[in-house]
């Protein structure tokens, strides 16, 4: 058995692997290695499309994972403050939010968002002063709306399961000690759901950066990183992809690492 | 104001933000698909307003991918499944608890990383260049990989796997171990017992691996697209087709509400059988 997860673990690893040596091939081909060099790294970070999807892509990561720890921590405390009936209505909709096929998301919000600006856009063309009203349109907004939903949902989930193991005994002895509730709130309950919300963070952000099929959708003219990366592949490969794809999956694995670290922390058997 | 309605009113503030994004992104959008499949397409391509089950009764000329989705999706997750019980079994009852941490870090490594640049590598190493080649040197005949069923139905292994491996592990992991002893003690052999005790327990949380991976598979799109080369085509393809290219919204939404059909559906099917198996009430979701 020892030697099948051996096995497996090198299948996942495979090819990351690969994507990292060839990031670092001389030759123009990926058929073989070369030689060893740091051109394709270069050419990445030279090239300007490529920077500006990497720029929206930290952008629209940033703001909706932001969002997200904001809304889904206050979810969280708001739903265990909550009656069982509000729960039950809220888990159904973050269930769906989580299992309901990224594609189907993609297109529902794609089609929603499309007839709510052919319904508002007139107007606000109709209640404009000047000769430029402004339009709505699909782009950052509609992607970090979209990304929000999922991320939302992860991080309440991820808040709501320390909250649970956290102890009720400091928060009784606070307010016996005559504490406000926000007080309490920000001595007490805060720090030991903060490694939680910034968990969820860097996961939502880190799904928001991977995500492809959501944006693709409701990006409109925008272009985020896998967006671009798809586009490249299906020109046909260059080994630019190679660096690039290379700087992500490390970024990625950094981040995935120090989420689990601050889950890990005073929290066991979580996942 | 009294301190009842006080908390209420603080719980309903903190619960307002998320509920506006679940009833704008989530509940609304889902209404506007219902709505545009029961439409018809602009001419120019887009919607317009009708009442007609017609796209509905037109799913079966995209049939060739519903049957791709739900003979490989399936077979997908199965394979994860296979694949994932031993590994999950190793590290939850091989392995040493201090070095159990570690291991599952690696495997939620790759599935938080770019499924779409793993993916690719995946055409490279199936594609002309890789194994083809490899094995043409060891004097073997030239085979093709790539753009076939059985290439998205590796991508497909690969990038859920991780996904497979977490909730078995979880279960195993909450194992009481004291059963196991027991049941040795009682004369079972380690055969029966794995059988009898282990897998038994082990299977909500194979269910929840298996549905969730289903799910998610049902609306694959990267996967088929590079590995099956435009050959192999799922539901995702013919949304994204529909969506993007032929600008045919009514229909793709009929499609579109047909997928979460299945889903919801399968995702049934699979929380009643967990039930009826494991004697226990209720699979969670994650």
């Amino acid at each position: 058995m020892r030697g099948f997860v051996i096995a497996v673990y090198g299948f996942l690893y495979l090819p990351i692997a690969l994507v990292v040596l060839f990031s670092f091939n001389a030759g123009r081909h990926a058929s073989e290695f070369t030689g060893f060099s740091f051109q394709w790294y270069g050419r990445a970070l030279s090239n300007t499309f490529l920077m500006e999807a990497l720029t929206n892509s930290l952008i629209v990561a940033t703001t909706s994972a932001g969002l997200a720890a904001l809304c889904g921590t206050a979810a969280a405390i708001g739903l265990g403050r909550a009656g069982p009936r509000t729960r039950a209505v809220f888990d159904a909709l973050f269930g769906a939010a989580i299992v309901v096929p990224g594609v189907v998301i993609g297109i529902a919000t794609l089609v929603a968002l499309v007839q709510l600006f052919g319904l508002v856009n007139p107007v606000l063309a109709a209640l404009w002063p000047g000769d430029a009203p402004p339009r709505l349109a699909l782009g950052y907004g509609s992607i970090i709306a979209a990304h929000g939903l999922f991320s939302t949902a992860l991080v309440t989930m991820i808040v709501r399961a320390r909250l649970g193991a956290l102890g009720r005994d400091m928060v009784e002895a606070s307010s016996d000690l005559y504490a406000g509730p926000f007080t309490t709130f920000r001595c007490i309950v805060l720090p030991q759901i903060l490694p939680a919300i910034l968990a969820g963070f860097l996961l939502a952000f880190t799904f928001s950066f991977d995500d492809f099929i959501v944006a693709f959708f409701v990006a409109g003219s925008q272009t985020t990183l896998p967006i671009y990366v798809f586009a490249s592949i299906r020109r046909g490969v260059t080994p630019e992809i190679n660096a690039i794809g290379a700087l992500v999956l490390a970024a990625s694995i950094v981040l995935v690492i120090a989420a689990q670290v601050l889950l890990r922390r005073r929290q066991p058997a979580s996942a | 104001m009294s301190s009842a309605a006080r908390k209420r009113l603080v719980t309903a503030l903190l619960l307002a933000p998320a509920a506006v994004w679940l009833f704008l992104f989530l509940v609304l959008p889902f209404l506007a698909i219902v709505v545009f499949s029961l439409g018809e397409r602009a001419p120019a391509g887009g919607y317009a307003p009708a009442l007609t089950l017609a796209q509905y009764a037109n799913l079966p000329a995209r049939a060739t991918a519903f049957w791709n989705t739900l003979v490989l999706a399936p077979a997908g997750a199965l394979a994860c499944l296979l694949i994932a019980y031993p590994v999950a079994y190793y590290l939850a009852i091989k392995t040493l608890p201090q070095r159990r941490l570690l291991l599952v870090a690696l495997i939620v490594i790759p599935f938080w990383t770019s499924l779409l640049i793993r993916t690719y590598a995946w055409m490279y190493i199936l594609g002309g260049r890789g194994i083809p080649a490899w094995l043409e040197m060891i004097g073997l005949p030239e085979l093709r990989f790539i753009n076939t069923p059985g290439a998205v139905l590796l991508g497909i292994v690969y990038g859920y796997l991780p996904l497979m491996i977490l909730p078995i592990y979880i279960s195993l992991e909450r194992l009481d171990r004291r059963l196991l002893e027991a049941s040795a003690d009682l004369g079972a052999t380690p055969f029966s017992t794995f059988f009898s005790v282990t897998l038994r327990l082990s299977l909500p949380g194979m269910m929840t691996g298996f549905s969730l991976v289903l799910i998610l598979l049902l609306g694959e799109y990267l996967i088929p697209t590079l590995l099956g080369g435009g050959k192999v085509f799922f539901i995702g393809n013919a949304l994204v087709d529909l969506f993007l290219q032929s600008r045919n919204w009514p229909f793709g939404s009929a499609i579109a509400v047909a997928l979460v059909v299945i889903a919801v559906l399968l995702l049934l099917a699979a929380n009643r059988l967990t039930a009826r198996l494991s004697g226990a009430r209720q699979v969670d979701l994650l």
